[in-house]
């Protein structure tokens, strides 16, 4: 029953968001920690190192670990406001169910008693609708482990395949990009690649706001004489200051992609030896780039042709560079043939598998790459392996001890599980690490489906705008309230620390989880004591994967500062080894367990497969209707939904509501001046917010960030186009239309961050 | 302790990608929890994100305490500029306007003025600056000469800056570009867009980028 049980206003006053400032404790200035601990941010995914200081069982502040190789010291705005999550006003301290007749619509109740609640919820639509009408809605700021283990408890103790997870809205267009072409799913070159390059390029990625420390590795690259390219609708920090702007029209990446390719190719700037040795595909590529004219590719870029001809002359001409692209050109309803596009040119330049020879997607969650990894997707088990795939399915059937045929088949990504409950196929819902009324396109489904569910558990620290609908919600675990293992962007594994324990009722999220399965009498495989436990077992799921995690220990990455992936316990003969982790991939000669010596490249033939990019326009493009195109995106003081980062008082202050960004000649058009109210509107639904008339952005495009909940945000806009491959949304591109406004009736209710 | 007389403090602006980081992790510091004593300043966000974090720069010989009535603004013997003292301090905002770098503010509620005073707790013992530790662009970068020289090759440190009549030396260094003949960065002369031969399109969307003329209707 999964309406919201009160006036949302009132479930608002009572569990937030509201601001935390620095309090008790923190204020103090004479206050001396009892500790430090050595972790990591719990935000976004480069995953910066961090000391937390600790007093007593506060988080009370941080010190900078400037021994932490890969940001030393650094860290944004996120990373060091963060520990004012802790000992919140909203935290959820203990389990809650719906209750309309109580003033918030939730009244409290025992954990246990809820955890037995959740379980004969589960039995009971279970046995009524069958094992699949439960849904489990996963995430990737959760760490390895928990992810590890919520893909195991759907198919194992759930017996669903439906679970899918919040990478779907991030990393999918990569992973899919990546296997097709490498045939495994990581940023092939470390970040200090970056700095020694001629070239950097960099697409659809606002570097300077949603990856900052990374700032530093491209600034550093050019005091070493990298040319930067930055190829984005705006005029991001990042962009400022390159030394070659491509001021594209959003979602037309592939097309800029194939019109370089076919200078490339017209100019001889490729490299002939490697693709022949190397690769498989060139040839289909080059018949499908030749009718990519820079004439032809500047009309449907809408960039300048002389400079299509100088990127590519530059990216051509290059010895050495580093391709990164994020999400800019992966939320596209042609997100893997974007990502394919820039693959193929860094294929063409035979540029990859060397020193300063490199080809990234910048992750955007904190374990926006270990999430990926060991099962929590719908198609995927652990090791990175396809659960379509037998072999596949017996060997983990073996670690897992249950007949293979007991393994679901594969799931559906998770806005198709929306779908699954608006057509009644779905009846109950389990969420952890997922706020999908605030980040999925087309909220306004979103909420219809919650609605429609007879039951819903959420698992969180705060109550998220999403389990406001839920029957029952159970405390979990903040970051730093557990330990784990995380994937960084460099596809690092590295360790998150304890700092403090769950405070009231809150409890680990694993413990829950656990708790859930003994309740429903499926205790078997889900009597794990600690994460090292679970760890334990998930290296040994992923041994002889692709992602494979037999050879790191919690020691081994305390003792590297981290260790990436693949680290096989064993030689390809299968003696012991003590492998200290690849940092590099498709180095030559390096061994796989596909392509087994054949190559570098995760294919049997060992070589890296060229795909056809072919272009076409964002599912919805503008009409006379909706003559704007809207793309969203971040801004550097929030993070994602906004569950934590609206809670923050010094963050929400920093850029307290989402703006509609626009070009002056458009504010012109429309009469609307900087900080007047307008409205942007589209086939879904329309916001009202104020205007930043800014001249950093194309005239045609307009610019919402997406932290924001209900009457504030964007994604009651975007459009459930989705990518045929990947499945990620096309949050980058719709037809929109804006128009003046006046003060919305939102301002007298709500906070900023509300 | 003192501040180690081989460590210095570079800002590059350049870098600057307006993340509010320094301004954030100021507000840290032990010995003013909750307020930060250094400011990001947009320098027109309408046609550009370019940003500039705002710390106090140090000078040889301090305007603010030049023009400060009640001598609150002591100078510690390795150079650092320190907030106006407690129980000298007037509020008068005299040091506010009369900075050139607009670096001082007005503490309404402590009735004080506060400033950066280069993390002294920090830097006296041997640790960076707070500000200049986390900086994810390295626009605020504390450290030796030889280690500027080394890893910023496009850019060099200058020191002396011109307000019209006034000439001030500055403790903390701005980095401008190698190959520009500056000896003094001279601002005032760069208000009123004299900077020497630089042209710069600060509407660069209009600027030629588009495939065609229609496209930005
Ligand atoms: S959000 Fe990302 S860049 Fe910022 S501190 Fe955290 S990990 Fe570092």
């Amino acid at each position: 029953m999964a309406t919201l049980p009160v006036d949302e206003l009132k479930i608002i006053d009572f569990f937030g968001p509201h601001l935390a400032f620095m309090h008790g404790q923190s204020t103090d200035t004479a206050i001396v920690p009892d500790k430090l601990v050595k972790t990591h941010c719990c935000f976004c995914g480069q995953q910066c190192g961090i000391q937390l200081k600790v007093k007593g069982n506060d988080v009370i502040g941080f010190e900078p670990w400037e021994e932490f190789p890969f940001n030393r010291g650094m860290l944004c705005p996120k990373g060091v406001k963060r520990y004012l999550q802790g000992a919140h006003p909203d935290r959820l301290l203990k389990a809650i169910r719906r209750d309309p007749q109580s003033p918030s619509g939730f009244s409290p109740m025992g954990r246990q008693e809820a955890i037995e609640k959740v379980a004969a919820e589960i039995q009971r639509i279970q046995s009524a609708y069958g094992n699949g009408a439960i849904g489990v809605l996963s995430g990737a700021s959760l760490t390895t482990e928990k992810a590890y283990l919520m893909g195991k408890f759907a198919r194992v103790c759930l017996k669903t395949p439906f679970i899918d997870y919040n990478g779907r809205l991030c990393m999918v267009s990569a992973g899919v990009g990546n296997k097709k072409a490498f045939g495994v799913d990581r940023a092939a070159n470390p970040w200090s690649d970056i700095v020694g390059a001629e070239v950097v390029w960099i697409s659809g990625a606002n570097v300077a706001e949603c990856a900052p420390i990374t700032t530093n590795y491209v600034w550093q690259a050019r005091e070493m004489g990298a040319k930067i390219i930055v190829v984005d609708p705006r005029i991001t920090p990042i962009a400022r200051t390159c030394d070659l702007f491509l001021p594209i029209k959003p979602g037309r990446d592939a097309a800029l992609f194939a019109g370089v390719l076919h200078l490339m190719i017209e100019n001889k700037w490729i490299d002939g030896d490697f693709i022949e040795k190397q690769t498989v595909g060139f040839d289909k590529v080059a018949e499908y780039v030749k009718e990519w004219t820079p004439t032809k590719t500047a009309e449907i870029t809408g960039i300048a042709e002389p400079l299509i001809r100088k990127a590519a002359e530059w990216w051509g001409t290059a010895k050495t560079s580093f391709l990164m692209h994020a999400r800019g050109i992966e939320h596209s309803s042609h997100g893997v043939q974007n990502v394919l596009g820039s693959i193929n040119i860094v294929l063409a330049s035979g540029r990859i598998g060397r020193k300063n020879c490199g080809y990234a997607t910048i992750t955007g969650q904190a374990n926006g790459q270990g999430g990926r990894e060991h099962g929590q997707k719908c198609d995927q088990l652990p090791g990175g392996r396809d659960i379509f795939n037998p072999e596949h399915r017996a060997y983990i059937a073996k670690v897992w001890d249950v007949d293979e045929k007991e393994i679901p088949g594969p799931g559906v990504d998770a806005y198709e599980i929306f779908r699954k409950i608006d057509r009644g196929e779905i009846k109950g819902l389990l969420s952890l690490c997922f706020n999908p009324k605030v980040s999925l396109p087309d909220s306004g489904f979103v909420q219809r489906c919650l609605e429609k569910l007879e039951f819903y558990v959420a698992i969180d620290f705060f109550l998220n705008e999403t389990a406001r609908h839920a029957d029952i919600v159970l405390p979990g675990s903040l970051q730093e309230e557990d330990e784990g293992v995380v994937a960084q962007i460099e596809g690092r594994v590295i360790k998150i620390n304890k700092a403090v324990d769950c405070p009231g009722e809150a409890q680990e999220d694993w413990k829950l989880i656990q708790g859930i399965a003994k309740a429903l009498g499926r205790e078997k495989g889900f009597t794990f004591q600690s994460p090292r436990e679970i760890f334990e077992e998930l290296r040994i799921a992923s041994k002889g994967g692709v992602c494979d995690y037999s050879g790191i220990t919690y020691e081994k990455i305390e003792k590297q500062f981290g260790v990436c992936w693949p680290c096989p316990s064993e030689d390809p003969q299968g003696r012991p080894i003590d492998h200290p982790g690849t940092v590099r991939l498709f180095e030559p000669g390096t061994w796989n367990p596909i392509a087994k010596g054949a190559g570098p490249y995760y294919f049997p033939d060992g070589k890296a497969h060229f795909n056809v990019a072919a272009y076409s326009p964002p599912t919805e493009d503008v009409d006379a209707e909706y003559p704007l195109i809207l793309t969203t995106g971040r801004v550097v003081s929030q993070f994602l939904s906004g569950t934590q980062t609206r809670r923050i008082g010094p963050l929400v202050n920093q850029y307290a509501e989402p703006r509609i960004e626009m070009h002056p000649q458009l504010a012109a058009t429309l009469g609307i001046k900087d900080g007047d109210w307008a409205t942007a509107e589209t086939r879904r639904s329309s916001v009202t917010l104020k205007a930043q008339v800014v001249a950093t952005i194309r005239p045609d495009t307009i610019f919402i960030p997406y932290h924001w909940s209900g009457a504030k945000t964007a994604n009651r806009l975007t459009i459930a186009a989705q990518d045929p491959l990947s499945k990620i949304p096309e949050y980058k591109a719709c037809a929109c239309r804006v128009k003046k406004a006046s003060e919305p009736a939102y301002v007298k209710t709500l906070e900023p961050q509300q | 302790m003192a501040v180690p007389s081989n460590q210095h403090f570079f800002i590059d602006p350049s870098r600057c990608i307006g993340c509010q980081s320094c301004v954030q992790a100021c507000s840290e510091c032990d010995t003013h929890k909750g307020t930060p004593m250094i400011h990001l300043e947009y320098v027109e966000r309408s046609i550009s994100t370019q940003t500039t974090p705002v710390i106090c720069m140090h000078c040889e010989s301090p305007t603010c305490a030049q023009v400060c009535p009640a001598d609150a603004i002591k100078k510690t013997e390795d150079g650092v500029v320190q907030s106006a003292r407690k129980p000298r301090c007037i509020a008068c905002n005299n040091c506010v306007l009369a900075c050139p770098f607009g670096v001082p503010k007005m503490n309404a509620g402590w009735e004080l003025m506060t400033k950066c005073d280069m993390c002294y707790d920090r830097t006296s013992e041997g640790k960076k600056p707070m500000c200049a530790t986390v900086c994810p662009s390295q626009a605020l970068f504390f450290g030796t000469f030889a280690e500027i020289e080394a890893l910023r090759p496009r850019s060099r440190p200058v020191n002396e800056f011109r307000f019209g009549e006034q000439l001030v030396k500055t403790k903390v260094l701005m980095m401008v570009p190698r190959g520009g003949l500056t000896e003094v960065v001279d601002v005032t002369a760069a208000m009123h867009g004299a900077t020497p031969q630089r042209t710069v399109h600060l509407d660069l969307m209009m600027s030629g980028v588009f495939a065609n003329a229609a496209e930005g209707k």
